[in-house]
C-alpha cells in the first residue's frame, strides 16, 4: 500500500501540465473575447480546409512510419543478432544524436541540404527532403522497441523452428515477424504520432512549402490571437488531440491482440 | 595522466587567449556626438524588439552609462509583440512596433505619450521621416521613427537577363521554383494587391479574395515562404526573385554584386519601425533615457552600420557619409518614397486580410 505514495508527485504532475492545460485548450475553444460561444468552434470544424490540412500531415506521417519501418526492422534486427556488447555500442551510436535538441538537428540538415551542391541551388522546400528529415528524426524512436523486443526473443523457439524443418526465411515470418508485432506497434505509435503533429521540420526543411497541421495551429495563433481570438488555434488542437488519442487506441488495440494471441501459442 | 594534464592546460590558455581578444573588441570607443551624459537610474529595463535589429555593444554601452541592467528580448512578427504587450503580466518598457500596429496601440490607448523634454535627440531625426509618421502617429505623439524601409523585388542579374519594373515577373513561370515570397500576411497580400491595382489598406472583400487567388496561384512557383532566410537564400545565389525588405537587400547586395533591387513602379509599402513605450512600463524613465541615447548621431550612425537598415537620424546619415546616403536602396529618392504607402490598422477588417492567409496556406499542399 505504502508504494502509492510514490504515484502522487506523477498524478500532480499530470493534473498541473496535461489536465489543466487540456481544459484550457477547452476553455479557449469555446470562448470568443470573453463570451461563451460555439460558433467559431463549428465554423472551424465546419472548415474543409483545415481537414485537407489535417490530411496531408497524416499521409505525411503514414510515409514517415512506413520508411522508418522498412529501415528500422532490418537495422533492429541484425542489431539483436549481433554479440550483446557490440550491440550495445551500435545502438548507442544511433541514440547519441537524439542528445542534442530536435531543433538543433534540424537546423544542421537545413545547412546540409543548402550548402550540399555548391552552385546548383539547394534541397530545401522540397517534400523528399521534408520526409527525409522526418524519418531521421524518428528513426530511433522505430529501432529503440524493435530492439528491445527482438533481443529478448526467445532462441530457443527459433531453434525449435529449424528442427522442425522450416527454412530461415519461414522461420522469420511465421516466428520472428509474429512474436515482434508488439514492437512493431509500439515503433509504429511512437513514430506515427509525433509526425503527425510535426511542425519544426516542414516549418524549417520545406520552407513554409509544406503547411502541415503543427503548422495550420501556429498560423492560427500567430495571425487571429492579436485579434483577440484564440478559439480557431484551440479548436484544431482539439481535432488534433482526438485524432491523436484515436491512432493510440487502435494501436493498443492491435498490441493487446498480438499479446493474448503470442500467450495462447 | 601527465599529457591529458598538458593537453588540458593548453586548452585553458587557448580559451583564455580567446576570452582576451574577445573582451579586447568589447571594449569600444564612443564618444556622444552632444557630449551628453546619462545619470545613473539603476533597475532593469525590459525591451522587446526584433532579432538583431540593435548593435549589442550599444546595450553594454548603456548599462555602463546609466546602470540600467537591460533585458533585451526577441520578437519575429508583429503579431507575436502584439500578443505579448496585452498579456496581462506584460514586463516591456518600449518596444519597436511597426506602423500599422502602433496605429492600433494608439487606438486601444496601450501607449505613453513620449516626453519629448526628456529626448533632445529627437532633433536627429529627419523632417522628411517625421511628415511621413505623422501619417499614423499624428504629431508623433506616441513614437519616434527608429529604422524604416521599403519593400520591393531584389533579383539576381544572372539569372534575370530582363528590366524588372513590375510586381508581376514575380508570376512569370520562367522563374518557377525561384522565387521567395514573403511569409507575413500584410506584406505578401500587399504585393498581389498591387500588382492588381489596388490599395494595400483596401477595405474591399472582393479586392482582398482576388489578391488571395493571384497568390494561390503563385504557390507552384515558389521557392518557398521566408523572412530572414530569404537574405541568406539570395546571397548565395540559390534564387532568382524575392520579395524583400530594403534592409535585407541593402546587406545582401553588399555581398552579392550580382543582386539588384528595385520598387516596382505599381508602387509599394513604406515602413517604419518607431519606439514606443507601453503604458504597463515600469522603468519609463530608463525607456526615455535609452530613446534618447539610440537617437544619438553617432551611436545611431554606429547601429545603422550594424543593422543595415535606413535610419531616419539625419545627424546619422551626415556621419555615414555619401556611401549610405547615394544608395538608392538605403536611401531611396523622393519620387520613390511617392509611389509608396504606410500600412494602417485594418480594425475589424483585418479578419478578412486574416481568413484569406489562412485559404493560401491551407491550398499549400494541392
Amino acid at each position: 500500500m505504502k508504494r502509492k505514495v510514490f504515484a502522487y508527485p506523477y498524478i500532480v504532475w499530470m493534473i498541473l501540465f496535461i489536465v489543466i492545460p487540456m481544459f484550457f485548450i477547452i476553455y479557449y475553444a469555446v470562448n470568443v473575447g470573453g463570451e461563451f460561444t460555439l460558433a467559431k468552434f463549428w465554423e472551424t470544424l465546419k472548415d474543409g480546409a483545415k481537414w485537407h490540412v489535417l490530411w496531408l500531415s497524416v499521409v505525411m506521417a503514414f510515409k514517415t512510419t512506413v520508411i522508418c519501418l522498412l529501415l528500422g526492422y532490418p537495422i533492429a534486427y541484425i542489431l539483436s543478432n549481433m554479440k550483446k556488447s557490440v550491440a550495445g555500442f551500435i545502438s548507442v551510436l544511433f541514440f547519441v544524436p537524439m542528445w542534442m535538441n530536435f531543433v538543433l538537428r534540424t537546423y544542421a540538415w537545413h545547412a546540409i541540404l543548402e550548402y550540399l551542391l555548391p552552385g546548383v541551388g539547394d534541397f530545401l522546400g522540397l517534400e523528399g527532403s521534408v520526409l527525409m528529415v522526418l524519418v531521421y528524426d524518428f528513426l530511433p524512436f522505430m529501432i529503440m522497441p524493435l530492439y528491445n523486443t527482438l533481443s529478448k526473443l526467445d532462441k530457443s523457439l527459433l531453434e525449435a523452428s529449424r528442427d522442425l524443418g522450416a527454412n530461415s526465411f519461414t522461420t522469420f515470418t511465421r516466428v520472428v515477424l509474429p512474436l515482434s508485432v508488439p514492437g512493431i506497434v509500439s515503433g509504429i505509435t511512437m513514430v506515427f504520432i509525433p509526425a503527425i503533429t510535426a511542425f519544426t521540420v516542414p516549418a524549417l526543411i520545406g520552407n513554409g512549402k509544406y503547411h502541415l497541421y503543427g503548422n495550420e495551429i501556429e498560423l492560427a495563433f500567430k495571425t487571429l490571437s492579436s485579434q483577440g481570438d484564440y478559439a480557431v488555434g484551440s479548436t484544431l488542437s482539439i481535432i488534433l488531440l482526438i485524432s491523436v488519442l484515436v491512432s493510440t487506441l487502435i494501436m493498443n488495440h492491435f498490441d493487446k491482440d498480438q499479446q493474448t494471441g503470442g500467450q495462447m501459442w | 595522466m601527465k599529457k591529458i594534464f598538458a593537453f588540458a592546460t593548453a586548452l585553458l590558455m587557448l580559451a583564455s587567449l580567446a576570452a582576451c581578444t574577445a573582451g579586447g573588441s568589447e571594449d569600444a570607443d564612443y564618444s556622444f556626438a552632444d557630449g551628453d551624459q546619462y545619470d545613473q537610474i539603476g533597475g532593469v529595463l525590459n525591451i522587446l524588439n526584433w532579432g538583431e535589429y540593435i548593435d549589442p555593444e550599444l546595450i553594454t554601452i548603456f548599462e555602463e552609462e546609466t546602470g540600467v541592467k537591460v533585458n533585451y528580448v526577441e520578437m519575429t512578427s508583429n503579431e507575436e509583440m502584439l500578443i505579448k504587450l496585452r498579456a496581462s503580466d506584460c514586463v516591456y518598457d518600449m518596444c519597436f512596433p511597426s506602423d500599422y500596429i502602433i496605429e492600433q496601440l494608439i487606438a486601444d490607448d496601450m501607449l505613453l505619450p513620449l516626453d519629448y523634454d526628456k529626448i533632445p535627440n529627437a532633433k536627429n531625426i529627419s523632417q522628411r521621416m517625421l511628415d511621413v509618421t505623422n501619417g499614423f502617429d499624428p504629431g508623433n505623439k506616441y513614437s519616434l521613427p527608429y529604422m524604416w524601409g521599403t519593400v520591393g523585388i531584389l533579383y539576381n542579374t544572372k539569372m534575370v537577363d530582363e528590366e524588372v519594373t513590375s510586381w508581376d515577373i514575380l508570376w512569370n513561370e520562367k522563374y518557377a521554383g525561384q522565387i521567395w515570397q514573403y511569409d507575413s500576411v500584410r506584406d505578401a497580400i500587399a504585393v498581389s494587391l498591387l500588382r492588381l491595382g489596388y490599395d494595400i489598406n483596401t477595405r474591399n472583400e472582393d479586392e482582398v479574395n482576388q489578391a488571395k487567388d493571384e497568390l494561390i496561384k503563385q504557390i507552384p512557383l515558389l521557392k518557398g515562404l521566408g523572412t530572414d532566410d530569404i537574405r541568406t537564400s539570395m546571397k548565395n545565389n540559390k534564387a532568382a526573385l524575392a520579395v524583400i525588405y530594403s534592409g535585407d537587400a541593402f546587406d545582401a547586395a553588399s555581398e552579392n554584386e550580382d543582386l539588384a533591387y528595385v520598387v516596382p513602379q505599381e508602387g509599394s509599402n513604406v515602413w517604419f519601425d518607431n519606439v514606443v513605450i507601453p503604458k504597463t512600463a515600469k522603468n519609463v524613465e530608463a525607456a526615455l533615457a535609452f530613446i534618447n541615447f539610440i537617437n544619438d548621431a553617432n551611436l545611431a550612425a554606429r547601429n545603422t552600420e550594424y543593422i543595415y537598415y535606413s535610419t531616419p537620424n539625419q545627424g546619422a546619415l551626415d556621419i555615414l557619409g555619401e556611401d549610405f546616403t547615394d544608395n538608392e536602396i538605403f536611401n531611396p529618392s523622393d519620387e520613390v518614397l511617392a509611389r509608396c504607402n504606410v500600412f494602417h490598422d485594418l480594425g475589424e477588417f483585418v479578419s478578412v486580410f486574416n481568413n484569406a492567409w489562412s485559404e493560401f496556406h491551407s491550398a499549400m499542399g494541392n
